[in-house]
């Protein structure tokens, strides 16, 4: 027996995240660690949880199994429900013949039995890949004062962040009057932040259309919107202006770490009324030796720092040993950064061993020319010979 | 081995409750926050849970409001379960009897509970010893020496002098216990008692009618000293790290001791970790100049001053040029900027304005209670 839920929600978590390498080879996005005790999906599940949204599908696709480990029965962030709770769900096989997700539409097409269930009035869409704090409650308000068929969250973002993102052109009242994937020449900063929530009865008919249609590419973006767009369907752009970033790339996925650091971004981790809940690891608090230098750091518990921590983000069980430097880094969870080496604008993966003096990334002063700096970034479970070298820009994913 | 048999955990969580009076006026010994995460009951819960034991009675005294908190339905130490788990038991006594008066009187109200599993052993701890045990080693060790009662201890160095409270055992060459102290007037290292002991359900049962029947309610006195040659009782030695509280002075000292890394390597161990109720709380962060020297901090606290051998529970918050030396500084604790704190033991939600300065001594730490604003 299902009881109804007015609103249930579907997390896309099935994405590879390729352009996040080293990182995402035995792991989908969504599981990425971040913010020194958490991982990306967090975020979703934490702001499902806070907006009173009891009912989640976590679509999975792309190595689930970190992320249907890490999620199990939802019971960190209170989804071990009665009636709902986290739901993952894979693509299966059915009499017809078995199919992957092809596209974010087709992929909520696929489990469309799953919402039928529940009975739901809306459906919100989400994506694994952004880190955010935001009300959905709030967003539904909106929808139902509109009566909307189709809510998008939308934020301000520079004109050239615009030529990557799908970009809104709205009238005075937020109503969509053209969507457009990516323009080169964009007529709004208005984009959209992949959060959508849906009319239930609506979505199912466009998906069942766009199914029927057989498109190719079978995505909300490509497919659902211009098609609820061009039937004259009330679309309307929610104004999010709260933090949000996406960490799909390695670059994105450093800042938005550095960000936690900076006192003028507005991502609280320690607001009480919204907290970001996360699987947890059961490790003693962190301990900082008597010769440990730790300045504007953020260090989860379980570790040990020895060395030198300075504009860091450092996960639960790493170790710095004494007289090792890590600046402007981030150490995910169980790695260990032995004496005398060096990490400097660095991503290093889970459980590595940095050996004695090697040293991984320079600062960009140290660069003559700009354009060969980047980011050194070493994947998961990876050991770095003592006085090894990883240069900047460079992405191991191999011991070396 | 003891493992194959089924073995009930009994925790008293009041016992010792007098011993650290200032830290228990508003909770028991077994909640009493402790190495910066933890409360003291997670310390024999976690050992029962990672030595196999399924079903854990919890027996309270008074106070015990911040104590149900804490354990809610046992999650968090996998013990929320269909069989066993986690048994919270208030007191529990007769309309003309009181307040149980010691660990005889505590299960002889609890018995039903003890009754009614199906264990055929019973490991009884207290919350007054922070250690990490195997008590599967425990349990067959008490089976090959055929022993009705095993008293398991610590050497430790006891000094009457002191706060220190302690029973103290003599043991002959067969490990078989020979004299039973209680507080005894005398100094250096001895056989001390660890308030964990194992015996037969049925053993047990016996123990509990008898003392009933003479109004009798110390385990130690009653039982342990007067009966010693009635029952064949063994000294199993805990050779791990522990340390025992039975002073503030004491839980100061034990709080310290984690700032060793042997210390913390013989607590904290891979294998057994000790669980204890997660407040989803973000990582530590330090400011831009933020000092921190031998200290152990918890997640979701934010310093932005100086800290020099500390350890800082959950959500404490060490203002802009302040200074804390050598304190226990429990979970919420605000301080403010420009503080000069040494040797202070704060309670849970201590706030301290800005430009205070207090300074106990390592030998007598300052303590400073709950809610308190400075």
């Amino acid at each position: 027996m299902y009881i109804k839920k007015e609103c249930v929600a579907m997390l896309l978590a099935g994405g590879q995240g390729s352009r996040l390498y080293a990182l995402t080879q035995d792991m989908a996005k969504p599981a990425v660690p971040y913010g020194g005790k958490y991982r990306i999906i967090d975020f979703p599940l934490s702001n499902c949880t806070n907006s009173g949204i009891d009912t989640v599908g976590v679509l999975t696709q792309y190595q689930p199994l970190v992320l249907n480990d890490y999620i199990g029965n939802g019971q960190p962030w209170d989804l071990d429900r009665l009636h709902g709770g986290v739901h993952v769900l894979p693509p299966y096989q059915t009499s017809f013949g078995a199919s992957w997700y092809e596209g974010t539409a087709n992929a909520i097409y696929q489990n469309m039995s799953f919402i039928e269930r529940y009975d739901p009035e809306y459906v919100v869409v989400l994506g694994g890949d952004h880190i955010y704090k935001m009300d959905y409650s709030k967003m539904l308000d909106f929808h139902k004062k509109n009566d909307a068929d189709l809510t998008i969250a939308v934020q301000q973002v520079s004109l050239e962040e615009a030529t990557r993102l799908g970009i809104m052109t709205c009238d005075e009242q937020m109503r969509v009057v053209r969507f457009t994937e990516k323009p080169k020449q964009p007529e709004s900063t208005l984009a959209s932040m992949g959060i959508y929530i849906f009319t239930w009865q609506k979505l199912k008919k466009y998906l069942i259309e766009n199914e029927n249609a057989n498109t190719g590419s079978k995505d909300f973006g490509k497919d659902i919107i211009p098609a609820m767009l061009q039937n004259n369907e009330r679309l309307f752009a929610y104004t999010f202006d709260g933090y949000w970033k996406d960490v799909g790339t390695l670059d994105s996925l450093w800042e938005a770490n550095m960000d936690l650091l900076s006192p003028s971004v507005p991502l609280d981790l320690y607001d009480n009324d919204w907290k970001i809940y996360t699987r947890n690891s059961n490790m003693p608090p962190q301990y900082i030796g008597s010769n440990a230098e730790v300045e504007n750091s953020m260090i989860a518990e379980g570790s040990t720092i020895n060395g030198k921590v300075d504009f860091s983000i450092i996960f639960a069980g790493a170790k710095i040993e004494e007289g090792a430097t890590v600046n402007y880094s981030i150490v995910m969870p169980g790695t260990v950064i032995k004496s005398g080496a060096v990490v400097e604008y660095a991503i290093v993966g889970e459980d590595c061993v940095v050996h004695e003096n090697a040293r991984i990334g320079v600062s960009p002063e140290t660069v003559e020319n700009r354009d060969e700096w980047g980011i050194a970034v070493v994947g998961h479970n990876v050991d770095i010979s003592e006085g090894a070298e990883v240069l900047p820009k460079d992405i191991i994913s191999k011991n070396i | 081995m003891g493992a194959k048999k089924n073995v009930l955990g009994l925790i008293f969580a009041s016992m010792h409750d007098s011993d650290v009076i200032d830290l228990t006026k508003k909770r028991t010994m077994g909640s009493i926050p402790f190495g910066g995460r933890y409360r003291l009951i997670d310390f024999p819960l976690s050992n029962m849970v990672n030595s196999g034991i399924k079903e854990v009675g919890v027996i309270t005294k008074s106070n015990y409001g911040s104590l149900l908190d804490h354990l809610g339905s046992g999650r968090e130490w996998d013990l929320s379960r269909k069989n066993g788990g986690l048994h919270l038991l208030p007191p529990f006594s007769h309309v003309d009897s009181g307040m149980y008066r010691g660990r005889l009187e505590a299960l002889n109200g609890v018995w039903d509970f003890v009754e009614h599993s199906n264990a055929e052993y019973v490991v009884m701890s207290d919350c007054d010893v922070v250690t990490t045990i195997d008590y599967k080693a425990a349990v067959a060790f008490h089976e090959e020496s055929e022993a009705d009662i095993t008293v398991i201890y610590g050497k430790y160095p006891y000094d009457s002098g002191s706060e220190q409270t302690a029973t103290v055992l003599g043991i002959n060459e067969e490990g078989r216990i020979n004299d039973v102290m209680i507080d005894p007037q005398i100094a250096g290292e001895c056989n001390v008692c660890l308030n964990m002991f194992i015996l037969s359900k049925e053993v047990l049962k016996n123990i509990v009618i008898n003392s009933a029947s003479r109004s009798e309610y110390s385990f130690n006195k009653d039982v342990l000293q007067a009966k010693k040659n009635e029952y064949k009782m063994m000294a199993y030695e805990h050779k791990g790290y522990f340390s025992k509280i039975d002073s503030v002075k004491a839980y100061y000292d034990a709080n310290m001791a984690l700032l060793d890394t042997e210390n913390r390597d013989g607590l904290f161990i891979k294998s057994a970790p000790i669980y204890t109720k997660i407040r989803d709380n973000g990582p530590v962060k330090f400011g831009l100049e933020s000092e921190i020297k031998n200290s152990l901090i918890a997640d979701g606290c934010v310093v932005e001053g100086k800290v020099e051998n500390c350890v800082l529970c959950r959500g404490v918050k060490i203002g802009k040029d302040s200074v804390v030396r050598d304190c226990v500084i429990m979970q919420d604790t605000v301080i403010g900027n420009k503080c000069s704190i040494n040797s202070v033991i704060t309670d849970k939600n201590v706030e301290i304005g800005d430009e205070k300065i207090m300074t106990g001594s390592a030998s007598y730490p300052l303590y400073i209670g709950k809610n308190a604003v400075i």
